[in-house]
């Protein structure tokens, strides 16, 4: 597509990157017809061609984002599923970042919207403050329908919605990591911010498995949030802080004993931690170190299918509907691996109709776009429970949260199942279940 | 740049903007008119960017009645109309113009019967193609006409435009698989035509709005011809070392009488950048590709192929190779489908939509190759050859006004080449402003003359979709 910007715009390297970006898209729409929000809303404005276009002008004006433009690039779930299907090699999430720190930087957003996208940056990506929240959310139950009426309010009672889909989770302190005797390799588990306080059981899960298969596995103390989530509000700086912190943490591992992977169990980070050397190529002091860390990147599944895998000691054979979070499938385009390792433990593993289509969890959408949220949600869970199954599986802790919300049937994290098969603990949600 | 001229937007009309939009309140939802600058802005184009206009106002109904209720209003206070499906249109068929409201049918998206027994479904017209056949296709049903946009573009696009595909060289391409359409005219009137069966009585109107790009009427449901698939389909590559060869080989194979389901043209540009693409597994080695498919058992799949692939070896052919599986036949069509999007990686690119007959291909293909390098230019041939249907694809840099002007030159010769050997401006893409001043070229005075009485009939006032399709200083004439 043509564009035109200033030569002084494009001394800016985030706006030379977006330029490149916006030169290979061809406007040919492919990208509308696989984005979950136009095909709620049917408004190019909702769709990935729209929001590219509306981004595209707000650079090339060099103008401060507008309310409307606003309103269009916060509605879009950052799902990726456009990536996937555009033929051009467009890099939407590198665009719509850029689009997000512009925002940032440029428009005041109305007090309760700044209030709760600061609560949320301040407290999800810090274990002991949101521990706290979820007491605070616990007792704030009885009064979540009249909060709704408030401005704001209803991202607050979304807030307390979904946290009550966690009561049949233990939440736990975080793991030490584990030795082995004479490892035959050695990796950083990611322990997730979210993750450590309300899906313990995940890691504890992926441990045993790693241990399993003579993988030392470390958790380093110091280790923060992977910065995808402050990063998706548009706090760009503090995203890229992150990024350096975790890139310092993790090359003094390597350092310090060698790391054959850095293994995520939350594909939502792992998005962002294969994205560190992009986020930080301009950074002369982190750029080569940032790289190195991507490419160690390892989604957990991508990982157990290229080890010598044990095999299950269980009576699997239940029907298992795998639900592929977008930033596994989108963003990470790990596709086959998950399945082919619930296969491989007996599990009839279903395909669920419909399967690029995001459920609406999408990090902190499901808080802040509840609506759009909901309707996703209503729509994955009804193609999940066409094809009849007994547990649902997927590889995200936001999904398995947003999906459990909505469903009867059990949903689990995949390397909960593969954990049980090959002899670990049933997992707390499927007590009863299997019958 | 910009060769293709607009008319001066009616400033009377642009002065009544905002009565105007205060009037549309009232017929549409709220959620489905849109007046703000920036959102506005995402309909000022389609998928030829080279030409952008801010429509006044843009509306999405979401009911018939909407439609209706928005066209009565258009009609008698004299503001223009320009109907919108998807917006994938590569001649400009939905780019707006300033003093005129933009209809958009992405809000009528619901399937509204489906009937095997009669083999028929029912959908609203912002329905996408493919969406069509997802529907039918746990049954073993599909809907043919398969243009490389089906993902995106709509039913009520497809009518507009006559749409093909490459599986159209059997099956036929939109009018031949269309029974009946409810239709909006531009006094709001809602009429009917056709049915739920082939061929019905009275004059053939629905021929008549098939192709008539959003001017006739602005269709809102579409009762469309499902088919059982066959037993089995199966794509073979066939690799030539010169284009020509490639060219005799579809003109023999149709000579001979044999209907595959599809016969598709790739030049080595194209396979480069649809193989970077797909991993099709599409040979590099050659100068040209046919992708043929046949389809029905296992039998008559090889007798057809044996046919084909002697044909193909007289023409020279150096690989032949058969999809082993269900996943290479799916990149194989992955490849060839998003073989325009894909081009997007390497350049920009105006995509031609001539079509020839048959037997001149070799010659057609010779001569645009001749005429993009004299306009300084590369070209990519990716095409349904089997029904003639040619898209070269002019390479060029849209930053470069000079390319740009150089890219539409060479384009405009292409088109008079195809109309010179016996074919016409447009195989399925439409007119749109792309082609409109070109059609003098096509017909005389007066068959265009005809052509805009019929059109008349219809929009008397010249409302919808005007600045398409008849050359700017023609309507007067009329």
């Amino acid at each position: 597509m043509q564009t035109n910007f200033s030569l002084t715009a494009l001394a800016d390297a985030h706006v030379s990157e977006s330029e490149k970006i916006l030169r290979a898209c061809v406007h040919c729409g492919f990208c509308t017809a696989t984005c979950p929000t136009y095909l709620l809303l049917g408004d190019e404005a909702d769709s990935p061609r729209g929001r590219i276009y509306l981004i595209k002008d707000m650079l090339e004006e060099e103008k401060p984002a507008t309310p409307q433009v606003v309103e269009h690039i916060d509605r879009c779930l950052t799902c990726l599923s456009c990536m996937t299907t555009c033929p051009s090699g467009v890099h939407y999430m590198h665009l719509v970042d850029h689009a997000r720190a512009h925002i940032a930087r440029t428009y005041t957003r109305p007090l309760p919207d700044r209030l709760l996208r600061g609560m949320l940056a301040k407290v999800l990506p810090f274990p002991g403050r949101l521990r706290l929240a979820l007491r605070v959310a616990t007792v704030s139950r009885p009064i979540r329908k009249w909060l709704a009426n408030l401005p704001g309010g209803a991202q607050l009672a979304a807030m307390i919605e979904l946290s009550s889909s966690f009561k049949r989770r233990r939440p736990t302190r975080r793991l030490p990591g584990a030795t082995v005797d004479r490892p035959r390799g050695r990796v950083a588990l990611l322990s997730g911010c979210a993750q450590q306080v309300l899906g313990q059981n995940i890691n504890e899960a992926a441990i045993r498995l790693l241990t399993r298969h003579g993988i030392e596995v470390v958790q380093p103390i110091d280790e923060g949030c992977c910065g995808a989530l402050v990063q998706h509000l548009g706090y760009e700086s503090r995203a890229l802080d992150a990024a350096r912190h975790n890139v310092d943490v993790w090359t003094r591992e390597i350092e310090n004993g060698g790391l054959d992977a850095i293994v995520v169990t939350t594909s939502g980070c792992g998005t962002v931690i294969k994205d560190y050397g992009f986020l930080l190529r301009n950074d002369n002091a982190y750029a080569q170190k940032a790289a190195r860390i991507s490419a160690l990147a390892r989604d957990i599944t991508e990982f157990l299918h290229e080890l010598p895998l044990q095999d299950g000691v269980r009576t699997t054979g239940q029907v298992v509907a795998y639900h592929s979070a977008c930033s596994m499938q989108h963003g990470q385009q790990v596709r086959d691996q998950p399945k082919s390792l619930l296969r491989r433990m007996g599990f009839v593993v279903r395909e669920v109709p419909e399967g690029h289509i995001c459920c609406g969890s999408a990090g902190t959408y499901n808080v802040l776009q509840p609506e759009i949220a909901n309707r996703l949600r209503a729509r994955k869970v009804t193609n999940i429970e066409k094809v009849k199954p007994q547990i649902i599986a997927s590889g995200n802790l936001g999904c398995i949260t947003q999906i459990g919300a909505g469903t009867r049937i059990p949903v689990v994290h995949t390397v909960e199942l593969v954990d049980w098969a090959m002899g670990g603990p049933l997992p707390d949600v499927l007590e009863g279940c299997l019958g | 740049m910009s060769k293709i001229r607009f008319t001066e937007p009616n400033r009377e009309i642009l002065a009544r903007r905002d009565s105007i939009i205060n009037d549309l309140t009232r017929l549409v939802d709220p959620a489905g008119l849109i007046t703000s600058t920036d959102e506005c802005r995402a309909y000022e184009t389609d998928a030829l960017t080279a030409y952008r206009k801010m429509p006044l106002a843009v509306v999405l109904p979401k009911t018939t009645e909407e439609v209706s209720a928005v066209l009565k209003y258009c009609h008698d206070t004299g503001v223009k109309v320009v109907p919108r499906g998807a917006g994938t249109s590569l001649a400009g068929g939905a780019i707006p113009s300033e003093d005129a409201v933009v209809l958009g049918l992405s809000k009528m998206n619901r399937v509204l019967a489906v009937n095997y027994d009669d083999r028929f479904i029912r959908v609203e017209a912002g329905v996408t193609n493919l969406s069509v056949t997802a529907v039918v296709a746990e049954n073993g049903f599909f809907y043919a006409p398969d243009p490389s946009s089906q993902l995106a573009c709509t039913i009520g696009g497809n009518i507009a435009n006559n749409s093909g595909g490459a599986h159209c060289l059997k099956y036929g391409v939109t009018t031949n698989n269309l029974l009946g359409v409810r239709m909006v005219l531009i006094d709001g009137s809602i009429i009917d035509l056709g049915g739920d069966y082939l061929d019905s009585a009275g004059l053939d109107l629905l021929g008549l709005v098939v192709g008539s790009e959003g001017q006739l009427g602005i269709v809102t449901e579409a009762t469309l011809r499902i088919l059982k698939s066959a037993e089995g389909a199966r794509p073979v590559l066939f690799g030539f070392p010169s284009c020509e060869g490639a060219g005799k080989a579809v003109a023999d194979v149709i000579a001979a009488g044999i209907i595959p389901v599809a016969i598709e043209y790739m030049d080595k540009a194209a396979i480069e950048i649809c193989e970077a693409f797909a991993k099709a597994g599409y040979p590099l080695d050659v100068e040209a590709l046919l992708i043929v498919e046949v389809e029905g058992s296992d039998a008559e799949m090889d007798a057809t192929l044996a046919d084909i692939t002697a044909i193909a070896r007289a023409n020279g052919a150096t690989t032949v190779r058969e999809s082993r599986s269900a996943i290479e036949t799916a990149a194989i069509w992955k490849g060839r489908k998003s073989a325009f999007g894909a081009t997007g990686r390497v350049a920009d690119y105006l995509c031609m939509d001539g079509t020839v007959p048959t037997g001149k291909l070799s010659y057609v293909l010779a001569e645009i190759s001749k005429i993009v390098q004299r306009h300084g230019l590369r070209v990519a041939n990716v095409f349904h050859a089997g029904d003639g249907n040619m898209h070269p694809l002019i390479l060029y840099n849209a930053n470069d006004p000079s390319q740009q002007s150089k890219a539409e030159a060479a384009g405009d010769d292409i088109l008079r080449l195809c109309v010179e050997v016996g074919g016409c401006l447009t195989g399925e893409h439409g007119v749109g402003i792309e082609k409109r001043d070109l059609m003098r070229y096509q017909f005389d005075d007066a068959d265009l003359v005809q052509q805009i009485r019929v059109r008349a009939a219809f929009d008397p006032r010249w409302l919808l979709n005007t600045d398409k399709v008849f050359p700017l200083d023609f309507r007067c004439q009329g």
